[in-house]
């Protein structure tokens, strides 16, 4: 049984133009301890899908159908209470901006103390000492005497070394990380990634890791789902779909990244831009910027099929059987 | 009167930056600085950096947040007074030279921002935003020819026409940047000065912009300054290219040299800790700190509390560049030959 699964979820947006689906019917699993890439541009609805699974979608935002299941349990349609207790205990998060994801006013001591009191049963004193251990863990030096810091005193890779700090508290089975390193400096990333990385082996937890950055995938995950316009578009092992993308948009995804060393006069372009939520095109939403459109992708929309060890929703992918 | 501008000798370079420097003061207010005995304190955001950009080329500056690429980007369209040290533009230098005097000038270089959210004017419409520049210039008179211009720069950058009734908040970030482009290129400039242009778009919309700023560097002659932190995008526009550190130009060459055998250990670093596609879960060198606070930024060599190569004279001395194949390199262990030789990056084909 995966650890989590999450089955044709529709998160639509009522409005007074009608009802707005940013995610349409996307389905996915994470196994325990694995660390499942979710990719696509702004937009294309895959915060909003972490935010659903932790239960803390903004409204009008609603979760409109499907369901989400934590260890075989449902969790989207519990009450504000009980889902307060999964989150942090059982499901961790990471945000992009650390300086907004800690309160400015608490020590940070403070703030992994309450956070560890409230879903473990430590003492106070015991949950100091942990926080030290786990400020330790995520390789903030001199742990002892920073603990009584302010989030502030801290630089923006310390801070987020605090973040993943405060999302370990109470050894959760699973972390969502919603850009976890695109407010810092690709120096400061590079720690940061294999810091994710490095925990989560440890501590056997999974992740859903979120960012518009196909190259931290690359290093980090073993599965990646890319999405596109609310819908699921690919999804694969990593090597598979960094190397030979089944969908249109994973290809010109993949073509239009700047590589150093390599001798273009231009990148390949994807011309156009994600379509508005109000008017997501019939068939295929990708079929006006794709360049091997059909007839079909107009009329019909793709369902995911299996296809060389991946699934991709296109016309265009030959169906394979999963065994063959 | 407006009074004579003076001329220098050397005019080959189209854009040359000699020996830079902005200072801003970041001191406590004055009686809080009197009553705990502080000194002033100075922050040099540019210290001391030279480059040249010839006519037709994209220079690139790259470098983490803070090392100071933008205030160099300011100083240079003279948005910021340089403290010390010239910006020559076509052979005058435009530093020292008040707002009357640098009018002449302003027209034949133009900015264009990172955030097109924010550089463009919500209120107005892409017309008048385009027309601005023509307006303000007085480049062309007349409704009409206006109007005929400005359906020309929308053409250039891709557009229709009929988008210059609309307001910005009509568009996605790429089309608003297109209509930055518009704005920066209706003044007929020479040199455009980039500032992260691309690091607020998807990539998909980047791969546009940077085709679309390389096509039109072709068709009109353009002269670039990049700025950006993007190794990856930097190596695609870039003719040369100068790695900035806590102010100062650590290295700097031609784009295709520097980024195939980077010398200075923070150029390494910077291109060892790209993400790669062809190795996944490789285990990469644990590069190991931050950039200091540049407020009191380390002593010698700015780099040497990180740097795996430091050795004591790097603490004390500041180096000075050495040039190696037209490739200028600021640091002691390049000059005395104790670097391990650069391995080519395992991205280069």
């Amino acid at each position: 049984m995966p650890l989590l699964n999450v089955e044709n979820l529709r998160i639509e947006f009522p409005t007074r133009k009608g009802l707005l689906l940013a995610v349409d019917d996307v389905s996915f699993s994470i196994g325990e301890g694995e660390i499942l890439g979710v990719v696509g541009e702004s937009g294309a609805g895959k915060s909003l899908t972490g935010m659903a699974i932790i239960g803390l979608l903004d409204p009008p935002g609603q979760i409109g159908g499907g369901s989400i299941t934590l260890e075989g349990r449902r969790i989207d349609q519990l009450p504000y209470e009980q889902m307060r207790r999964i989150r942090g205990k059982e499901i961790g998060t990471i945000f992009q901006d650390p300086l907004t994801s800690l309160n400015p006013l608490y020590s940070i001591g403070r703030q992994l103390i309450e956070t560890i009191m409230t879903h473990t049963e430590l003492s106070s004193h015991k949950a100091r000492r942990r926080a030290i251990e786990l400020l330790k863990e995520v390789g903030i030096p001199a742990a002892e005497r920073r603990i009584d810091d302010y989030p502030h005193q801290f630089s923006g890779g310390m801070r987020q070394r605090v973040v993943i700090a405060l999302a370990l508290c109470a050894n959760p089975r699973l972390i969502i990380a919603d850009e976890p390193t695109t407010a810092l400096d690709v120096s400061i990333q590079s720690q940061i990634i294999m810091l994710l990385k490095q925990i989560c082996r440890e501590h056997g937890a999974a992740v859903m890791l979120i960012t518009h950055d196909m190259g931290v995938i690359a290093e980090t995950a073993e599965r990646v789902a890319v999405m596109y316009s609310g819908r699921m578009v690919e999804i694969g092992p990593t090597r598979q779909i960094v190397k030979q993308p089944s969908h249109p948009y994973t290809q010109g995804l993949m073509n239009s990244i700047p590589i150093i060393g390599a001798n273009m006069d231009r990148l390949i372009q994807i011309d156009g831009s994600m379509p508005r939520l109000t008017d997501i095109p019939a068939g295929c939403a990708f079929h006006p910027r794709c360049e091997q459109v059909i007839d079909l992708c107009r009329q019909k929309r793709p369902e995911l099929r299996n296809h060389a060890g991946s699934q991709a929703a296109c016309w265009l992918v030959e169906e394979e059987s999963p065994n063959g | 009167m407006v009074k004579p501008i003076k001329l220098t000798k050397d005019q080959t370079e189209f854009v040359q930056v000699d020996g830079l420097e902005k200072h801003f003061d970041a001191s406590k207010p004055f009686l809080t600085r009197i009553l705990n005995r502080e000194d002033r304190q100075i922050l040099r955001a540019v210290d001391g950096v030279s480059f040249k950009i010839p006519r037709g080329t994209t220079f690139s500056l790259v470098g983490e947040s803070g090392c100071g690429k933008s205030t160099i980007a300011r100083c240079v369209v003279g948005l910021y007074q340089p403290t010390r040290g010239s910006v020559q533009f076509d052979g005058v230098d435009i530093a020292g030279l008040s707002d009357k005097q640098i009018m002449p000038y302003r027209r034949r270089f133009q900015m264009i921002f990172q955030d097109p959210y924010a550089s463009l004017n919500p209120r107005w419409r892409v017309e008048d935003i385009v027309a601005e520049p023509i307006l303000e210039h007085r480049l062309i008179t007349g409704k009409k020819a206006v109007r005929d211009r400005v359906d020309e720069l929308l053409a250039q950058v891709r557009m229709t026409a009929r988008d210059k009734e609309k307001y910005p908040h009509e568009f996605s970030g790429g089309q608003r940047q297109r209509i930055s482009i518009a704005r920066a290129l209706a003044s007929n400039p020479e040199f455009i000065v980039c500032d992260e242009p691309t690091s607020a778009l998807d990539v998909s919309v980047q791969a546009q912009i940077l085709n679309l700023m390389r096509d039109l560097q072709l068709e009109l002659g353009l002269t670039y300054l990049f700025i950006s932190h993007d190794l990856s995008v930097v190596c695609h526009v870039s003719d040369f290219i100068g790695v900035m550190y806590l102010g100062r130009l650590v290295e700097a060459g031609r784009a295709e040299t520097v980024l195939r055998t980077p010398q200075h250990p923070y150029s390494r670093m910077l291109l060892e800790t790209i993400p790669s596609f062809e190795e996944r879960g490789r285990e990469r060198r644990a590069w190991s700190g931050e950039v200091p606070n540049p407020i009191s930024p380390p002593s010698g060599c700015h780099y040497h509390p990180r740097c795996p190569f430091a050795e004591k004279r790097c603490s004390s001395e500041v180096p000075a560049p050495i040039t190696i194949d037209g490739q200028r390199i600021t640091c002691h262990g390049v000059q005395e030959g104790r670097l391990p030789s650069t391995v080519q990056t395992p991205d280069i084909q």
